[in-house]
């Protein structure tokens, strides 16, 4: 037993991490807000990356890499906010045209009935028929609603967006810490008080506990163990994004901080997949 | 990220539960929990047990990984925990094979090993408890001696101990944590007075320990005079590594108690209490998966576990605080009863976020020492 991440997997981590803060850094982010379009150039980029084919076989034209790995690479795509229907797309490759190449934006209806990106994408899985828009509370996840029939949630489905979860766990953990080290008022800076330090910790723990329990749920598969994983990854993303704004203090409540888009982002991933109820449903299901 | 055992690891397993397969029917019944004697002789007797098999200096193993093995399986199969030989197994002994010389190895280790000797820790004072290093008992030198006075508070097991791990100052002038020094006390010297404090639940579980002048071989100290702090510190971050394997797996097997409850006496359909429950189940299943991280990482450094034993410790001690509160919403009325089961364990559990370092203290570790974030209160 060796839990801990390779080396061809913390490579793999890095990469993921260089290409998008390259590619997609912060001026790139509030572009992408201020224009509500999906960058069909970063998708092509990322299809030329690997990103869609991860798990595809390499005798396929994939990089024929697992689950774990997939996870890795979907919790950096959630730490750097990235756009898009990334884990349907991912799904697709292999199957649909060009979703593989990230020449094709693939979407899916999920089971609870949203279908992120479907007016920007090319193929939406899924029975999308009547679909209404909303105005979506995420400025970068354009939502459409979908009622009757709906398909069950795809365990690796869930997995992958849990993983995306854990990214914005740790995002908002290290942007906190960041702050609360810079930021000075009454003569010091506000992470020496133990009030914000405190903070600082349980947000820490979550994510850890999230991270752990995703890598592990990506290892065996284990359905059980991927809805329980989908439970903490949800409550680590959207309690360490409401204490990542309350560190943030007045700042944390406007348009410009960061921190606002990736609590949206988490609640659109916590409703749209296995939402709290119902993996706790599927966890106590097991005992 | 490989969460399967070697070959070797499963045979050591395999062996494992074979023989407490042959072992645990021939254990005598378990000694009442008010019945001291009765629990150092169980404890130690078991700890023998193991000693004979080969099974003695597990908790010591090289190899993190075996350790993991051996309480997932004792707990599982419902054998003892360390009991009396906690301080022994996993305070003192470890800090005695990590920092003493070869003599006192050889004077300390073994009869740890066989059951034979039972250590308590006197660390805590009545005004060094979270501020551990504002300890003030004294110890002077005086020839071939410390003279040690002060006063101890929270050292369990003192009551049947043969050793207590003293931690004592050695220089009132010197920074705080740079006047202390590690002492092993012979329980029975002259001057020692054991006062068993009750707890909440009822049963003495740990005690005050006066000094009066008592007289300690300065060859009884571990680590150089006045490096005490850090000798300690190796031992406080050994609890925290593999110490809790046993009461994850105990608490996963009560989940699974408490869903077999609910289930018959009705209570199941009440969609708030399944909904609680699973979450519970993901916090527990996801501990497991941390400690199986932490003793990967113990394992590829060959170390003693480090910091990240405070992320388990916060997550763990509050979780199960939340089972038994759960547990009494299963069991109703009965959560009254001391009679019933897992009642007396919920009063216990109200120590977890207190003792071993309380949570406030675990969130400044992490928040100073993982995360950066100036000191400062």
């Amino acid at each position: 037993m060796d839990f801990r991440l390779s080396q061809d997997q913390t490579d793999l981590v890095r990469g993921v991490r260089e290409l998008l803060a390259g590619r997609f850094g912060r001026d790139a982010l509030r572009a992408s807000v201020d224009s509500g379009a999906l960058d069909r150039g970063l998708w092509k980029e990322l299809g030329d990356a690997g990103f869609f084919a991860l798990r595809l076989p390499e005798a396929d034209g994939g990089v024929g890499l697992g689950l774990p790995e997939a996870v890795l690479v979907l919790e950096e795509a959630g730490r750097a906010l990235l756009p898009g229907p990334l884990v349907a797309t991912q799904r697709a490759a292999g199957t649909v045209p060009g979703a593989a190449e990230g020449l094709a934006v693939v979407t899916e209806v999920s089971s609870e009935g949203l279908i992120p990106w479907r007016d920007a994408a090319d193929v939406v899985l899924g029975p999308a028929e009547g679909a209404v828009p909303m105005r979506s509370v995420d400025p970068l996840t354009p939502l459409h609603r979908v009622s009757g029939t709906l398909p069950a949630a795809r365990p690796e489905t869930v997995l992958l967006t849990a993983a995306e979860q854990v990214g914005t766990a740790a995002w908002c953990t290290d942007a906190a810490v960041a702050h609360a080290r810079r930021r000075e008022q009454f003569g010091r800076p506000i992470g020496a008080f133990q009030a914000v330090k405190h903070l600082c910790a349980g947000m820490l723990v979550r994510t850890e506990l999230a991270r752990a329990a995703v890598h592990a749920a990506a290892v065996t598969g284990d359905a059980a163990e991927i809805a329980g994983a989908k439970l903490l990854a949800d409550d680590a993303a959207v309690a360490n994004a409401r204490d990542c704004l309350q560190v943030h203090g007045g700042m944390g409540f406007t348009w410009e901080a960061d921190v606002h888009l990736h609590l949206k982002r988490a609640w659109v991933r916590a409703a749209l997949v296995l939402p709290g109820a119902r993996a706790a449903e599927e966890v106590a299901a097991a005992l | 990220m490989d969460l399967s055992y070697t070959g070797e690891e499963e045979e050591f397993r395999a062996r494992l539960r074979e023989w407490l397969a042959a072992e645990l029917p021939g254990l005598p019944p378990r000694p009442d929990p008010l019945d001291w004697p009765g629990r150092r002789a169980y404890d130690c007797g078991w700890q023998r047990r193991l000693h004979d098999a080969g099974y003695g200096h597990v908790h010591w193993d090289a190899s993190p990984t075996r350790r993991l093995i051996f309480l997932e399986e004792t707990e599982r199969a419902g054998a003892p925990y360390v009991g009396a030989n906690f301080v022994g197994l996993l305070h003192a002994g470890p800090t005695i094979a990590a920092e003493g010389t070869e003599e006192q190895r050889a004077r300390w280790l073994g009869p740890v090993l066989r059951g034979d000797e039972v250590w308590c820790q006197g660390f805590s004072e009545p005004d060094a408890g979270s501020d551990l290093a504002g300890l003030r008992t004294r110890a002077v030198r005086d020839g071939d001696a410390y003279v040690v006075t002060g006063q101890k508070i929270w050292t369990s097991h003192a009551e049947v101990a043969d050793w207590c791990e003293l931690l004592v100052r050695t220089d009132p002038e010197a920074p705080r944590h740079r006047g202390i020094s590690w002492l092993a006390l012979p329980m029975d010297a002259p001057g020692v007075t054991v006062r068993p404090l009750r707890t909440l639940a009822g049963s003495a579980e740990f005690a005050e320990l006066f000094l009066d002048e008592v007289r300690v071989p300065v060859g009884n100290r571990v680590g150089e005079e006045n490096d005490g702090w850090r000798v300690t510190m190796v031992t406080l971050s050994f609890e925290r590594g593999t110490a809790f394997v046993g009461e994850v797996v105990a608490c996963r097997r009560l989940l699974g108690e408490l869903a077999r409850a609910a289930r018959e006496n009705g209570r199941w359909d009440d969609p708030a209490l399944r909904r609680r429950l699973g979450g519970l189940a993901a916090g527990f299943q996801a501990l497991w998966r941390l400690i199986q991280r932490n003793v990967s990482e113990a394992q590829a450094t060959g170390g003693v576990p480090g910091v990240g034993g405070s992320v388990f410790k916060l997550h763990y001690s509050h979780a199960r605080q939340e089972l038994y509160d759960a547990a009494a919403e299963v069991l109703g009325p009965d959560a009254l009863d001391l009679g019933r089961e897992w009642n007396l364990d919920r009063l216990s559990s109200l120590s977890y976020t207190i003792a071993a370092g309380t949570s406030q203290i675990q969130r400044n570790i992490v928040a100073e020492r993982i995360l950066g974030l100036p000191k400062g209160r």
